[in-house]
């Protein structure tokens, strides 16, 4: 446990009225006023949220260190005021065994600045053929509770439907990339529509996207099990999804910050720094993404975190690599698109990004209220804090960012991982980094 | 004018500037001595990722007419597969002391992206489904020299328009010219949005050539149809596609005898466009492919030696 104990003063939980925290021996030791600690923060005017929970992350390693690593990518992490990342399978080798996600957890402990939570493989190497060894992970070191093919869609049906039954016993949950792949194929890379005919890139309906997910819904439903929609992108996926909840199926459902804030307008002059997978859509989409995640329909912000070396991004758009940075935004472009808009306040943020994902990522001590005794995993956040998006200098090392000069509000001011500061001053913190 | 990527990059006036200059260029290929000498000195680079026999002929003899020396460099196959990024390719071939470089892609956009990473000219020879404007200039250079002004001329293209660059580059450039233009297509090779794309469109090939459905024909341009598109389930049968869309015997009568029909090639006979069409009064297919070559010229001219009158 940590030696020193960390006084926040006059911050505000959730956006609320002001007030002193304590953090000592890992939790949150006490809340109010005249209190003391070692080390005192002046809180004022920035608000205090549950460490946030990143459901969808790309860490690279094992296989593509040059893009990222478990340390750049928690580093990346902490810096965006997360304290748990779900580091998905598709590596290389595949994290569909008990071994890999073993040593990506344990490579996440030694960098201990997040939670470094394994996903594992639904399909054996990502193929869609057959399950890979689900209930191994489940019980090995690792604890794995999501399960994904994410990269590629889990299309055959009865496949699909066997890892939902498959999952049950271990209280996991099936997070599904809703691609059918006889509708937008490897090669689709921009939403259908004016754009992608005028552009000649091959499109990517929509009706991909939803299809899947309608068939998904009612295979939960079919086995009573639990699924989870990442990256959801259209007005349609919402509107799937909102009817699936009404009806009682168990689905929970993400949206990546860049789908709240980005349109496809952006592809106009064919820079691959703006193709990711699902792709950028209209602005109807965007006003449908945030309207369900304010009424909760989505339950959480999920950055897909997508580092990718230069050299994979310096070709013709149709073949980059898909995906763009995340961790580092996450925050602000949520606040920007969501709460600057009146769309959700910060209980709402914190709702969103910190204890829904934790809830389905079944990690038991994140995403925790701000109160006595608890972990403390907390981000202090800068409301009126701008900052400007910086390529070179963001932890993680890769530079494809969408946001490259934009302004986003909503600074991360210190990060806490278990009652240790990992981000002071809006840096990392020493103690984090030695 | 640095680069030409786009029809649209074309005003009224550049365009028809072109093709005047391109008229000029188009004298002196009846001469014996073909050559000139504004572009000696120069380096040209045909710079292709995808083969093409008739459009890099084309830029060949349309750089060495003017002077320049011109060098085929293959890129055949993806340079992601081959392990090099685009921005290197690129950049190496215009550090060998390149003017300018004609590129041909199988990706739409790639020129555009290539245009942005090099200091030297860039001519778009053709990008994926996206454009190709040099072929649409010596299309509009083909039909000047038949139906003379463009203003309010109705020209008619069918065939793969999804997937056509040649479609893209002529609505834009026929559009800028005054021309209307109709799209024909069966609803699976017509691109999504077309609606916002100035043209009318059709799926009934009869109806528009007749003129029922938009008004009276002055041209009629067939695309090239890919025959792997059956495997993707465009359209079920080569024959299907000919009785729907094909410009068959019966067809042309439904046109007037001097209207005249333009094919970007390679034909397919029998299933765009039947022997009759190709073949007859009204085929103008071979004066297209003489008009490349000095619609290249005036191009390369233009971007090279620059705006000034171009002295035969």
């Amino acid at each position: 446990m940590s030696a020193t104990s960390y006084l926040l003063k006059g911050v505000r939980p959730l956006g609320g009225d002001p007030t002193d925290v304590l953090i000592d021996g890992g939790i949150v030791a006490d809340l109010g006023s005249g209190l003391s600690g070692d080390r005192e923060l002046d809180g004022d005017g920035l608000v205090l949220l549950p460490g946030l929970v990143d459901l969808h992350t790309h860490l690279r390693e094992p296989g593509r260190e040059d893009a990222e690593t478990i340390a750049s990518g928690s580093a990346a992490a902490a810096l965006g005021g997360f304290t748990a990342v779900h580091a998905m399978a598709n590596t290389d080798p595949v994290a569909d065994n008990a071994d890999i996600v073993e040593r990506v957890a344990d490579a996440g402990h030694r960098v201990g600045l997040v939670d470094v939570r394994p996903v594992g493989a639904v399909s054996k190497g990502l193929a869609g053929e057959q399950l890979a060894e689900i209930g191994s992970m489940a019980r090995s070191r690792a604890g794995v509770r999501v399960f994904s093919d994410d990269g590629h869609c889990v299309h055959d049906a009865r496949l699909m439907r066997r890892a939902l039954e498959y999952v049950k016993p271990f209280d996991a949950v099936v997070a599904q990339h809703a691609q059918d792949p006889r509708l937008a194929d490897h090669g689709a890379c921009a939403h259908e529509g004016e754009l992608s005919g005028r552009l000649g890139l091959p499109g990517w309906p929509a009706v991909a996207e939803e299809s899947i997910i309608a068939r998904d819904v009612m295979l939960a439903a079919h086995t009573g099990s639990r699924l989870h929609v990442c990256h959801v992108s259209t007005a349609g996926s919402v509107e799937v999804i909102r009817w699936a909840k009404q009806r009682g199926v168990d689905v929970t459902a993400e949206v990546t910050p860049h789908h709240l804030l980005l349109t496809c307008d952006l592809l106009e002059h064919y820079d691959p720094v703006y193709k990711v997978n699902p792709p950028l859509r209209p602005d109807e989409d965007v006003t449908a993404l945030r309207a369900g995640l304010a009424d909760g329909t989505i339950d959480a912000v999920a950055t897909d975190h997508a580092p990718h070396a230069s050299h994979d991004k310096d070709h013709a758009f149709a073949e980059a690599a898909f995906g763009m940075l995340g961790l580092e935004t996450a925050l602000g472009v949520v606040a920007a698109s969501m709460v600057e808009t009146g769309l959700l306040d910060w209980a709402g943020v914190a709702d969103r990004m910190s204890t829904r994902p934790a809830r389905i990522g079944r990690i038991c001590d994140q995403g925790q209220p701000l109160a006595v005794g608890r972990p403390a995993n907390l981000t202090l956040v800068d409301p009126a804090g701008t900052w400007t998006v910086d390529p070179s200098a963001l932890a993680s090392l890769s530079r494809n960012t969408p946001f490259a000069g934009n302004t986003l509000p909503a600074k991360v001011i210190a990060t806490f991982f278990r009652g240790t500061p990992t981000v002071l001053h809006g840096a990392l913190a020493e103690v984090a980094v030695s | 004018m640095k680069n030409l990527l786009s029809a649209a990059d074309l005003d009224r006036d550049e365009a028809t500037a072109i093709l005047d200059t391109a008229a000029r260029m188009h004298a002196i290929q009846t001469r014996e001595v073909k050559k000139l000498p504004p572009l000696r000195g120069r380096t040209i680079v045909n710079l292709f990722f995808e083969d093409s026999t008739r459009t890099r002929s084309s830029f060949e003899i349309a750089g060495k007419w003017l002077s320049a020396d011109v060098i085929n460099v293959s890129a055949k196959g993806s340079s992601v597969s081959k392990g090099e990024s685009l921005r290197d390719t690129a950049l190496t071939v215009e550090a060998m002391g390149v003017d300018a470089l004609v590129v041909r892609h199988h990706a739409s956009g790639a020129v555009n992206r290539l245009a942005g990473w090099v200091d030297c000219h860039v001519v778009n020879a053709g990008d994926g489904t996206h454009e190709h404007p040099t072929q649409a200039l010596l299309d509009a250079y083909t039909l000047r020299e038949r139906i003379g002004d463009f203003v309010d001329r109705h020209v008619v293209i069918v065939g793969d328009i999804t997937h056509s660059r040649v479609a893209r580059s002529n609505v834009l450039l026929l559009n800028t010219l005054g021309a209307r233009v109709t799209l024909v297509a069966p609803p699976t090779l017509m691109p999504s949005g077309v609606s916002s794309w100035p043209c009318t469109t059709s799926w009934d090939l009869d109806d528009t050539l007749s003129g029922k459905a938009h008004g009276d024909v002055d041209a009629v341009m067939m695309l090239r149809v890919q025959r792997e598109r059956m495997s993707g389930g465009y359209f079920p049968t080569e024959r299907e596609y000919a009785i729907g869309y094909g410009l068959s015997p019966a067809r042309l009568d439904l046109i007037g005898g001097d209207v005249p029909v333009l094919h970007p090639g390679p034909m397919n006979r029998g299933l765009e466009i039947s022997s009759a069409a190709a073949d007859g009064a009204r085929s103008v297919i071979l004066n297209q492919v003489k008009a490349g070559v000095a619609v290249r010229m005036a191009v390369l001219y233009r971007l090279l030696a620059g705006a000034e009158e171009v002295t035969v």
